[in-house]
C-alpha cells in the first residue's frame, strides 16, 4: 500500500440504474464525470463542480447527493440512480408529467437534479407547503423559470399523490 | 392581425393552437435527461482544451515556457497567442451607426498583453480535460504586471492608465442627446428631484456554461461546430471571416442550449481559439468553460452610474428629464454587437413611458481592466427603468401624489399612438393606461395600501413598488445591420409536407428553452391545418434551416413566428391547389383542417392529407398534366414599419424590510404586460416570471465585485449570489393585448419585460417601506449592508 | 479530519491569484490559476482505525482525511488543495452514530447531518443541534456532510463548530497512542485551523447532557437559505430569575473562529438585560469584514441576533 503500489486508479463495482457496472476509474474522477463520460449517462449535468448549483444531484443508496462532491471510488458497492433510470422505471413519471404540463422547465439543464431533489421531498413529506418546497429545492439553481412553476408542479404532484385533484 | 383568404383571422381558424397553453413537445426529453448539450457529445479522436488565463488585470506577456506542459501525459499541443494568430485573424468590435465608437484588435489568445484577469493567454489540448488542466499547471508564464485602469469613475482622469495607447484615451463611446427646452422646463418646474443610481456589474450565470466542440475534417475540408449558442448563422459567418474558410465549408449546429440570456450570442476568444485548434490539430476539440472561468470570461453587463433629475409641475406632470450615464465595459468592445449598446439603450429608454417632450442625456462608455461587458437580457432596460421610476417616485413623494396616480397622469395615453417618446423612439401601439388599471385591480392596490398602513402602526415595514416600462422587441435591421454588422434581422421558415401528412418546419430562430419550437409548431399547425403532433421543428443548424438571426432581443416568436405563419399559409395554399385538382373542386372552396382536406363551408371531409400525399409523391402520374405539387415552401419575414416593436407593461412588488437587519422579504410580485398577440399564454407567463426573478437578482443579490486592483472577488457560484427558490416570491402575470400591425400574427416579444421592470419595482418597494424611517436606497444590489447604511444603523 | 459542509471559497480564499501590484515582473505558474477538475491524488479506504493511523503516520501532511467530502471535494475540484493521498474513513466501523452514556452524548465524527438532527438523543437532549442542522447548506449536502468534517474543517462561519462551543463539547482526538480530549474552546485555533495533529483523527464529539431547565437558542442571518451566515448565534443556558446560569453565546461568522461572547453572557447571567449585553458585545467581538459585510455591519447584526435569540430563549421559545 505504499510507494509505487499507491496507484491512482481503482476497480469499482456498483449498481447504476439497477445494472451492475464494473470499471477501473481514476480515483480523482468524481461520480458525475464517471456517469457522464464512462457510462454515457449524460442526463446528470455539471454546473459548477463545487456543490453549489445542484445540477449534478443524483441518488446514491436512496438519498439525493451532489454527484460532483463524491468520488466515483466512494460509490464502490453503492446503488446509484440517475435521471435516466428514474425515467425508465416510471418512478417519477407523475412528477415529470406535472413539470411538463406546468412548463416547470425551460432550458432543461437544472431539471434532472431538480427532479431528484423534488422526489426526495415528496417521499419524506407528502403534504409540503409552498415554503417547504421552496426551502427544499433552495440548493438547486434554475436561471430560467423563476421557480414559481417548479413549486406549482411539485405542489400539484403532492396533491395528486394524496388523491386531491387529478395529476397534472 | 388580418383576415386570411378564408375570411378568418388565425384566431378563428378551426383547431387553432394560437393562444393555447400547449405544453412544449421538446420538453419531455429534457425531463428524462435526454437533452443533448454540447458537453454530452463525444466524437472519435476528440481532444479537450484548457486555457491558462491571466491572473493579472493588466500584464505584459514576456514569454511562456511551454516545455513541461508539452511533455505532460496526454498532451497533444500547447499553443500560444502568437502561434494562434497565424490561423485566426483578430477582430474589432465597432459598428458604423455608433459614431465615434472605438476599440482595439482582439485575438483569440492574448499575444503581448493581457487586459483583464481571466483573459486566455495560452491553450493546452489533451486527451481529457483533467490532463489538460494538469498541463496548464505546468506552464510557466513570464508576466510583467502593468498598472491597471479599474474604476470607471477614474477611467477618463488624465493620470489614469490608457489601456490602448493607440486609441488615445479610455473613452470608447459617447452619446449626447438634447431634445426640447430642457433648461427652461427645469427652471419653471414646481419640483425638481435628483438622484444618482448605481447598478452593479452582473453576469448571466447560464447553468450550462459556454461550450463549443469544433470538428475540422481535413479530408472533406469541412468544419462542423457544435455550439451552445443563440445565433448559428452569425457564428458561421464570423468563423468563415476569421479562419479564412468558404461559407460552404462551415456548419454550425446549436442543439440543446442550457440557458443563454444574451450571454451566448457574442464572439468569445476562447471559443474562436477552440475552433482554430481543431483546424491546427485536424481533430475534434472541445471546450467547456468551467464555472470559474465562466465568471471571468463570460460577458458581464450593467455596471452603470446614472445621475438623473426630473422636473414636475405642481399637478405631477413630468416636464423634463436629464441623465448622465457612465459605464465601464472592460478592455474591449465585444464583437460583433459592440459594447456601446447598453448605454445607448439607457439613453433611448429613460422616460420612455411618459409624455414629456424635454430630455437631455449624456452617456459615456469607458474602457477598464475588467472582464468585457456586452449585451445581456433586457439590455439597458433595467437601468433606464430604475432611473425613470425612481425619479417618478421621488417626485410623487415630494408632491404627495400616490405613485399609481402620478403614473396615470403621465403615461402616454393608449389612444395617442402611434407616438414618439422624447428620446425619439417610436411606438406603434402601447397600452400603459389599460395595463396600469389591470395591475391595480389584480393586486387590489387600495386594500394593500390599507394593509400597509395597519402594519406600519404595528412596526412592520412593508412597501409597494411600481415600475412602468417599455421593452424593445422584434428588432429590424436598424439594430445592427445598418451599422455594418453581419447579423440577420430577417428570419425564414421552410416547410415540407411529407407523404403521410407530416410537416417538417426548419426555421432560423433558435431554442434555448423559451419554447421557440413549441411556438413554431403551434403556428405551423394552425396555418397549415394539421395536428400539432404532425409538425416536427428543426432549429439550430446552418445546413438545415433558412438563414436567420437566431434568438435574441425578444425576436423569436414575433419574427420567427410570422415567418412560420406565412410559410404555413403558402403551404396550405399549395396543398389545396393539388387537392382541388384531385377532387375537381375549386381550391377556394376547400380548406385543410386537422390533417384533412375539407369543404370550407361545411367542414365535411373530402380527403385525408395522407391520401393526398400518397398521390402527390407516389402516383403523380395520376395528376392532371402540368400540375406539379410544390410541397416545400419558404417564407421570410423582417419588420419594416418600425425599427422595433415596442411593448409595454407595469410591475409591482410587495416587500417587507426588517430595519434591524436590513433584510428584505419579497412577499408578492405582479406584472401586467402587452406583447401583442399571446401565442402561448403559459410560455409567455413563464418568460415573464423567469425574467422577473433575474431582475430580482439584480435588485437584491447579484454583483460582480472587484477590488481596487481589478481582481474579481466573488467569481464563484458560492459567492456570486444568484436568486434561489427560497427567497423568491410567487408572481402573478396578466396581459393586455395590442397586436402589432407590422405582421399578421401580431406578436411582439416577451423575453425581457420581466428583467426590465423588476429591479425598479423592488427598489421602489424597499424605499416605500423605508420612507417613514427617513431612509432611501439608490444602489443595487440593495444588500442588508446597503439598507442598514441607508438607515444609519451602521 | 477535513471536509465540512459547504464551500470555502468566499473571500477568505478567492484571492489566491491576486498579487500585490509591485510593478515588477512576476513568474506565474499555471497551477496558480484555479480549475475545476481535481489534481491527481492517491486514495485509500481503510477499514479500521489502525489502518487509518498507519496511513496518517506514513504520509503525514500529505494525507487528508476524507469524511463527508462536501467541502474537501469542492476544494480539490477547484485545485485549491492538492493532497498526495485521500484517506476515506467512510467505511471505518464505529465512527458514526449518536449514543448517550450517562451524562454525555457521544456523536461519532462520521455522523451525517441528516442523521444527526434525527438521532433520538439529539432530539431529546440537544435541541440546539436539532435547530442548527436545517441551516446547514441544502438537503443533498446534509445527506453526505458529517459533523466531524465540519468541526475539523473549522470554518468560522459554520454552524456546528459554534454549537459545539455553546454546548461545551469535548473533541475526542484519536491516534495510535489512544485518545486525547480537547474542549471545544481550545480546539479551534483560527481560520481553518485546529489543534488536530497530522497523525490524529477527530473520532467523536462528546456533549454533556444539558442540565434540567436548559434552553437553546439558534439563529443566523444568511443572504440566501443555506448560505453561510453573515453572522450567527448558537446559545444555551438555564434561565435563573432575571439572569442565567451557564449561559454560553457562541457567535459564528464573526471572527476567524467561532467566538464565545463571555462579556455579554456575564451581563445576562447577572440579569443585566439585553441592551446591556448588546453593549458588552463590543468587548467580545472584533469581526473582520468580508464579502457579506464590513466589521460595523457584522457587529450590528450580532447585537440584533443577541437580542432576538436571548429574547426568544427567555420567553421559552
Amino acid at each position: 500500500m505504499d510507494g509505487a503500489s499507491m496507484d491512482r486508479v481503482r476497480d469499482v463495482t456498483l449498481w447504476v440504474n439497477g445494472e451492475r457496472v464494473s470499471r477501473r476509474v481514476a480515483v480523482r474522477t468524481h461520480l458525475v464525470d464517471f456517469l457522464r463520460v464512462e457510462l454515457e449517462l449524460t442526463g446528470s449535468h455539471l454546473g459548477c463542480e463545487q456543490g453549489v448549483c445542484g445540477a449534478c444531484t443524483v441518488r446514491v443508496d436512496g438519498v439525493a447527493v451532489r454527484g460532483c462532491l463524491m468520488l466515483a471510488v466512494q460509490a464502490d458497492g453503492a446503488r446509484v440512480e440517475t435521471i435516466e433510470g428514474l425515467s425508465d422505471s416510471g418512478a417519477i413519471a407523475d412528477l415529470q408529467a406535472a413539470f411538463h404540463a406546468r412548463n416547470a422547465l425551460q432550458c432543461g439543464y437544472c431539471t434532472p437534479g431538480m427532479l431528484v431533489s423534488a422526489a426526495e421531498l415528496l417521499a419524506a413529506n407528502p403534504a409540503p407547503t409552498r415554503d417547504e418546497i421552496r426551502a427544499h429545492i433552495s440548493g438547486n439553481y434554475c436561471r430560467c423559470t423563476g421557480y414559481h412553476a417548479i413549486v406549482d408542479a411539485i405542489e400539484t404532484t403532492a396533491a395528486a399523490r394524496r388523491g386531491e385533484g387529478g395529476a397534472a | 392581425m388580418s383576415a386570411d383568404e378564408t375570411g378568418l383571422t388565425f384566431l378563428d381558424r378551426p383547431n387553432s393552437y394560437i393562444g393555447r397553453s400547449v405544453p412544449r413537445p421538446n420538453a419531455r426529453r429534457l425531463l428524462q435527461g435526454r437533452g443533448i448539450y454540447v458537453d454530452d457529445l463525444k466524437l472519435p479522436r476528440m481532444a479537450h482544451v484548457a486555457f491558462l488565463r491571466s491572473p493579472y488585470p493588466h500584464a505584459r506577456i514576456r514569454g511562456i515556457d511551454t516545455a513541461a506542459a508539452k511533455a505532460a501525459p496526454g498532451v497533444f499541443a500547447v499553443v500560444t497567442g502568437a502561434e494562434m494568430a497565424r490561423v485566426c485573424t483578430p477582430w474589432v468590435g465597432v459598428l458604423g451607426h455608433f459614431k465615434g465608437l472605438k476599440s482595439a484588435p482582439q485575438y483569440p489568445l492574448a499575444i503581448d498583453r493581457a487586459c483583464w484577469a481571466g483573459e486566455a493567454i495560452c491553450a493546452v489540448v489533451a486527451a481529457s480535460r483533467a490532463e489538460a488542466e494538469d498541463a496548464v499547471a505546468l506552464l510557466a508564464a513570464d508576466l510583467e504586471e502593468l498598472p491597471a485602469a479599474v474604476e470607471m469613475e477614474r477611467a477618463l482622469d488624465p493620470d489614469e492608465t490608457v489601456i490602448h495607447p493607440d486609441l488615445g484615451d479610455n473613452l470608447a463611446f459617447e452619446r449626447l442627446l438634447d431634445v426640447g427646452e430642457v433648461d427652461a422646463a427645469f427652471r419653471d418646474a414646481a419640483v425638481v428631484v435628483e438622484e444618482t443610481f448605481q447598478v452593479g456589474r452582473h453576469t448571466g450565470v447560464c447553468l450550462e456554461p459556454r461550450a463549443i466542440l469544433a470538428d475540422w475534417d481535413a479530408g472533406e475540408e469541412k468544419l462542423t461546430v457544435h455550439h451552445s449558442f443563440q445565433a448559428p448563422h452569425m457564428m458561421q459567418d464570423i468563423l468563415c471571416k476569421h479562419l479564412g474558410l468558404p461559407e460552404a465549408s462551415v456548419r454550425v449546429v446549436c442543439k440543446d442550449v442550457g440557458g443563454s440570456f444574451g450571454i451566448k450570442v457574442h464572439i468569445y476568444p476562447d471559443e474562436m481559439a477552440t475552433v482554430a485548434l481543431s483546424l491546427m490539430l485536424k481533430r475534434p476539440v472541445k471546450f467547456v468553460a468551467d464555472r470559474l472561468e465562466s465568471f471571468t470570461s463570460d460577458i458581464h453587463a450593467r455596471d452603470h452610474r446614472v445621475k438623473g433629475r426630473m422636473a414636475f409641475a405642481a399637478d405631477g406632470t413630468i416636464l423634463a428629464a436629464e441623465i448622465d450615464d457612465l459605464t465601464g465595459i472592460g478592455p474591449y468592445s465585444v464583437y460583433p454587437r459592440t459594447s456601446a449598446v447598453e448605454a445607448n439603450q439607457v439613453v433611448n429608454l429613460v422616460g420612455g413611458p411618459y409624455r414629456h417632450r424635454n430630455y437631455r442625456a449624456r452617456a459615456r462608455v469607458v474602457f477598464q481592466n475588467k472582464t468585457p461587458m456586452c449585451q445581456y437580457r433586457a439590455v439597458g432596460h433595467p437601468i433606464a427603468v430604475m432611473v425613470t421610476e425612481g425619479l417618478v417616485d421621488l417626485g410623487a413623494a415630494r408632491l404627495d401624489i400616490d405613485p399609481v396616480e402620478i403614473r396615470r397622469r403621465n403615461v402616454i395615453p393608449d389612444d395617442a399612438h402611434p407616438s414618439t417618446a422624447a428620446s425619439g423612439i417610436r411606438f406603434e401601439q402601447l397600452s400603459h393606461q389599460a395595463a396600469l388599471a389591470r395591475l391595480v385591480e389584480m393586486m387590489d392596490y387600495p386594500a394593500l395600501r390599507a394593509e400597509q398602513a395597519a402594519l406600519r402602526a404595528r412596526g412592520i415595514h412593508r412597501g409597494i413598488g411600481l415600475a412602468t416600462f417599455v421593452e424593445i422587441t422584434n428588432p429590424s435591421a436598424a439594430f445592427y445591420g445598418v451599422g455594418g454588422a453581419r447579423i440577420s434581422s430577417q428570419d425564414g421558415c421552410t416547410l415540407r409536407l411529407n407523404p403521410q401528412g407530416g410537416v417538417v418546419a426548419a426555421i432560423g430562430v433558435t431554442e434555448q428553452g423559451q419554447g421557440t419550437e413549441a411556438i413554431v409548431a403551434q403556428v405551423v399547425a394552425t396555418a397549415v391545418g394539421v395536428p400539432m403532433e404532425q409538425v416536427r421543428v428543426v432549429t439550430g443548424d446552418t445546413d438545415a434551416t433558412p438563414y436567420g438571426g437566431g434568438t435574441w432581443a425578444s425576436r423569436g416568436a414575433g419574427i420567427g413566428g410570422e415567418a412560420a405563419w406565412q410559410a404555413g399559409k403558402a403551404l396550405r395554399q399549395n396543398v389545396l391547389v393539388v387537392a382541388g385538382a384531385i377532387l375537381q373542386a375549386d381550391p377556394a372552396s376547400l380548406d385543410l383542417r386537422g390533417g384533412r382536406v375539407v369543404d370550407a363551408a361545411t367542414g365535411t371531409e373530402r380527403m385525408p392529407l395522407a391520401e393526398l400525399g400518397r398521390i402527390a409523391y407516389f402516383r403523380p402520374d395520376t395528376l392532371p398534366p402540368g400540375l406539379q405539387p410544390e410541397f416545400v415552401v419558404t417564407r421570410h419575414y423582417v419588420p419594416k414599419d418600425y425599427p422595433f416593436a415596442f411593448t409595454n407593461g407595469v410591475q409591482a412588488a410587495w416587500v417587507e424590510v426588517d430595519p434591524d437587519t436590513g433584510f428584505v422579504r419579497l412577499l408578492r410580485h405582479w406584472c401586467v404586460e402587452d406583447c401583442g398577440t399571446v401565442l402561448n399564454p403559459q410560455l409567455v407567463d413563464e418568460q415573464i416570471r423567469g425574467g422577473i426573478v433575474q431582475g430580482i437578482g439584480a435588485a437584491l443579490f447579484e454583483e460582480c465585485r472587484y477590488d481596487r486592483t481589478g481582481q474579481f472577488l466573488n467569481a464563484t457560484m458560492a459567492d456570486y449570489l444568484v436568486p434561489m427558490a427560497a427567497e423568491m416570491p410567487d408572481i402573478a402575470v396578466a396581459h393586455v393585448v395590442s397586436p402589432t400591425l407590422s405582421s399578421e400574427i401580431g406578436a411582439k416579444g416577451a423575453g425581457e419585460a420581466g428583467t426590465a421592470g423588476a429591479p425598479a419595482a423592488v427598489i421602489n418597494a424597499i424605499n416605500d417601506a423605508l420612507r417613514p424611517l427617513g431612509a432611501r436606497v439608490t444602489s443595487q444590489p440593495a444588500s442588508p449592508e446597503v439598507i442598514l447604511r441607508a438607515l444609519g444603523r451602521v | 479530519m477535513t471536509g465540512g459542509d459547504r464551500q470555502v471559497f468566499n473571500n477568505r480564499t478567492i484571492n489566491k491569484n491576486a498579487a500585490p501590484l509591485n510593478g515588477d515582473r512576476a513568474r506565474i505558474q499555471g497551477e496558480d490559476t484555479r480549475k475545476v477538475k481535481a489534481p491527481d491524488f492517491a486514495y485509500e479506504r481503510p477499514e479500521s482505525l489502525d489502518q487509518v493511523f498507519d496511513l496518517l503516520e506514513r504520509h503525514g501532511d500529505e494525507a487528508r482525511i476524507l469524511a463527508g467530502g462536501q467541502s474537501l471535494l469542492a476544494t480539490l475540484n477547484m485545485r485549491l488543495s492538492s493532497p498526495g493521498l485521500l484517506v476515506d474513513i467512510g467505511r471505518v466501523p464505529g465512527l458514526a452514530g449518536v449514543a448517550r452514556a450517562g451524562q454525555t452524548i457521544r456523536i461519532g465524527a462520521m455522523t451525517r447531518h441528516c442523521d444527526l438532527a434525527a438521532a433520538p438523543p439529539v432530539q431529546a437532549h440537544l435541541p440546539l443541534l436539532a435547530r442548527a442542522v436545517p441551516h446547514i447548506a441544502h438537503p443533498a449536502i446534509r445527506n453526505r456532510g458529517t459533523i466531524g468534517g465540519s468541526v475539523a474543517l473549522a470554518d468560522p462561519a459554520a454552524e456546528l463548530p459554534a454549537c459545539c462551543l455553546a454546548m461545551g463539547a469535548t473533541m475526542v482526538l484519536a491516534s495510535r497512542g489512544g485518545e486525547r480530549r480537547v474542549a471545544a474552546a481550545d480546539f479551534f485555533q483560527g481560520l481553518f485551523r485546529t489543534v488536530l495533529e497530522p497523525h490524529e483523527l477527530l473520532a467523536a464529539i462528546e456533549v454533556p447532557v444539558p442540565p434540567a431547565g436548559s434552553v437553546a437558542g439558534f439563529d443566523e442571518l444568511a443572504r440566501r437559505h443555506g448560505d453561510y451566515a453573515i453572522v450567527g448565534l448558537a446559545a444555551q443556558g438555564v434561565p435563573a430569575g432575571a439572569g442565567w446560569q451557564g449561559l454560553a453565546l457562541a457567535f459564528f461568522g464573526a471572527d476567524d473562529r467561532p467566538v464565545l461572547a463571555t462579556a455579554a453572557a456575564a451581563v445576562l447571567a447577572e440579569g443585566g438585560g439585553i441592551a446591556a449585553a448588546q453593549a458588552a458585545l463590543d468587548r467580545d467581538l472584533d469581526p473582520p469584514g468580508d464579502l457579506n459585510g464590513d466589521p460595523a455591519t457584522k457587529r450590528h447584526l450580532a447585537r440584533v441576533l443577541l437580542g432576538r435569540v436571548v429574547g426568544a430563549m427567555a420567553e421559552g421559545r
